[in-house]
């Protein structure tokens, strides 16, 4: 870890203290976990307060874990918010991540008043994850068609999606309808376990 | 009283203006606009989610089609975002050429984003100016990779292979004489690196006449002067990156503040603008095209003496060189296990960024240890560009909006991905 990674690491420690769900230095970055409850108001002290001076809101998207390490390996909650942070003044980024409570019905505090520019990132969340962003002033779908039904970057939305679309020569218009095309998999997905060949692999794969 | 409302006006999604298929809904209140709401997500292809579905190289073609005016910078913060969670060494050279063409589709980018620009507020001569310039980038980009937007040159490790020896030329047909093409031929007879060199040469002067049509022009200056201003504070509020930042001032780029590759190796200077209107943002651009010709610059003299491998030696990620492949046992496993399986990279998450032309430009990836990514999100900086477009835009008339959808530098392959 790099002196200026360290010095931010003990920052948000002495400033954030028990709020810290976890803090994880990896890969010369590092993931700052918070409760649901305290996401707002840890995001304003990120950005306010003197020692850590997040003045930009770089990327938020939405993950959903719920196949994350393979069927069933995966413990915790379903979704997250994943924003990453970004200080001009001071030079350094943090990646700040947020569970949401509830799987069944998603819903986190929105970022609009203390980075504007999360706007357009919490529609898209919302539009491919179904995330609720709540205190967002104009939840609207924004990548996706008008009408679409189902959130298409959640993990048990198929590839190839529910429906197409077609010019119907008779009504004189596009017409939606069931899809025609089988999914497949061509490369399947691989995990392999830690002592794959009988040899423990080393870091670099 | 008559009963005066607002009227709202569809912009796009055919307009060309428009810079691609967008919708804009402009609410008028005469010819002010009181609101404008862009409707995107009609080039949306869901490349993070194909992403999750095809081994780590399979992917890297989608890169070029994001922004497909400038095509092998984005390439790289997704093989820079795979490399950091292999762990891998990238050889020297390689990174240089990736330097190299990373400034030169800055170059292309600009070139297209004020030759449109200027073609959408009237100046028309300007577009066919850059087009000149950007055949020769074509060129390059060809020679090396084979395509001329769509190279797929990159790769986690490296670059596919090395720079060509020989600049291809062009022929006698019906269509060009033998004069012609001898003319043609001049800077081409040497590699590309010597190609490359006499375009360095030549591009300051293309500069110049690129700011003898818009710089001083009187029509320019009226149309973009004051149009769409963005203070400091909210240029960060509204998460402004790359000439949009700068352009109000700020001084930061990745490519200083945060290097990567090469870029604390090399000799460039940084352009901030004062006033942070559309004119500011343009005198930026042009003169980082002047710094990345001095970058270009820098690299091939550095690649010209310092020969070497361009892709790391590392078979588990980076696939045998096909002689080796041919008659060698282990090799072939290696291939034929990286072309049906893929690399496995180790669990864990990492968020890539670098100063692309637009802005910055990052991939967030997610590894559960498969052969395929977990979650890919890819940052683009037009798509929050754009974001801002109901704040420039408002209280301008309705003809600034054009020159603020300009000034953006938005491609819809960018922002809907």
């Amino acid at each position: 870890m790099s002196a200026k990674l360290e010095k931010l690491s003990q920052n948000l420690q002495s400033v954030l203290g028990d709020r810290i769900v976890s803090l994880v230095p990896a890969l010369n970055e590092l993931t700052l976990v918070v409760a649901a409850v305290d996401y707002l108001a840890v995001a304003k002290i990120l950005r306010d307060h003197r020692d850590l001076r997040f003045d930009q809101l770089i990327d938020l998207c939405g993950v959903d874990y719920s196949t994350y390490g393979g069927a069933g390996a995966w413990q915790g909650r379903r979704f997250a918010a994943v924003s990453q942070l970004l200080s001009v003044e001071m030079n350094w980024r943090l990646r700040l991540r947020v569970f949401a409570p509830d799987d069944d019905f998603p819903v986190v505090d929105s970022l609009i008043d203390v980075w504007n520019s999360v706007n357009w990132f919490e529609r898209e969340a919302f539009d491919l994850f179904g995330i609720m962003f709540s205190g967002h002033p104009d939840l609207r779908r924004i990548l996706t068609d008008y009408g679409f039904i189902g959130h298409p970057f959640r993990k048990d939305f198929p590839i190839s999606g529910y429906v197409e679309m077609q010019y119907d020569q008779e009504q004189k218009r596009v017409v939606y309808q069931p899809v025609t095309i089988a999914p497949r998999e061509i490369t399947p997905r691989i995990i392999r376990e830690e002592t794959f060949g009988s040899v423990k692999l080393n870091d670099h794969g | 009283m008559a009963d005066i409302r607002n009227f709202t006006l569809n912009f796009g999604p055919q307009h060309p203006a428009a810079h691609g298929v967008m919708r804009l809904v402009l609410e008028l209140d005469g010819e002010t606009v009181v609101r404008a709401d862009p409707h995107i997500g009609l080039l949306h292809r869901a490349t993070e989610k194909l992403a999750e579905e095809r081994t780590w190289v399979q992917s890297l073609p989608y890169m070029d089609r994001l922004d497909y005016t400038s095509m092998f910078v984005n390439e790289h913060p997704f093989v820079l975002a795979v490399e950091r969670l292999l762990g891998i060494e990238v050889p020297l050279r390689a990174q240089y050429i990736r330097v190299m063409f990373d400034e030169i589709t800055r170059i292309h980018n600009h070139l297209l984003s004020i030759g449109t620009q200027g073609l959408d507020v009237g100046a028309m001569t300007m577009v066919l100016y850059a087009f000149r310039e950007r055949e020769d980038i074509a060129d390059m980009l060809e020679a090396v990779s084979g395509a001329r937007m769509h190279g797929a040159y990159y790769r986690p490790g490296g670059v596919y292979r090395d720079l060509p020896d020989q600049m291809p030329r062009y022929e006698v047909n019906k269509f060009k004489n033998a004069e012609t093409v001898r003319q043609l031929n001049e800077a081409r007879s040497g590699s590309l690196l010597d190609f490359i060199e006499d375009f360095t040469n030549r591009f300051p002067t293309y500069c110049d006449e690129y700011e003898t049509l818009l710089t001083d022009n009187r029509i320019w200056k009226q149309r973009l002067v004051g149009i769409g201003v963005v203070s400091p504070e909210r240029a960060l509020q509204l998460g402004l990156t790359g000439p949009m930042l700068r352009g109000s001032g700020i001084q930061w780029d990745v490519r200083k503040k945060q290097p990567y590759e090469v870029y604390d190796r090399l000799d460039f200077d940084i352009p901030v603008g004062v006033e942070g209107d559309s004119y500011d943002r343009y005198l930026v651009r042009v003169e980082e095209m002047r710094q990345a010709n001095r970058i270009i610059r820098q690299c091939v003299d550095w690649l010209r003496k310092n020969p070497g491998p361009v892709i790391t030696g590392n078979h588990n990620v980076a696939p045998p060189a096909r002689e080796k492949m041919k008659g060698n046992m282990e090799e072939l496993i290696h291939h034929f296990k990286l072309f049906s399986e893929g690399i496995h990279v180790p669990a864990g998450e990492v968020y890539a960024s670098i100063e692309h032309a637009k802005g910055e430009f990052g991939v967030y990836m997610i590894s559960d240890g498969a052969n395929k990514p977990y979650r890919m999100k890819l940052r683009s900086a037009a798509y929050t560009h754009l974001s801002a477009m109901n704040e420039m835009a408002r209280g301008h008339m309705i003809a600034d909006t054009v020159t603020i959808i300009g000034t953006m530098d938005i491609v819809f392959g960018d922002v809907d991905r």
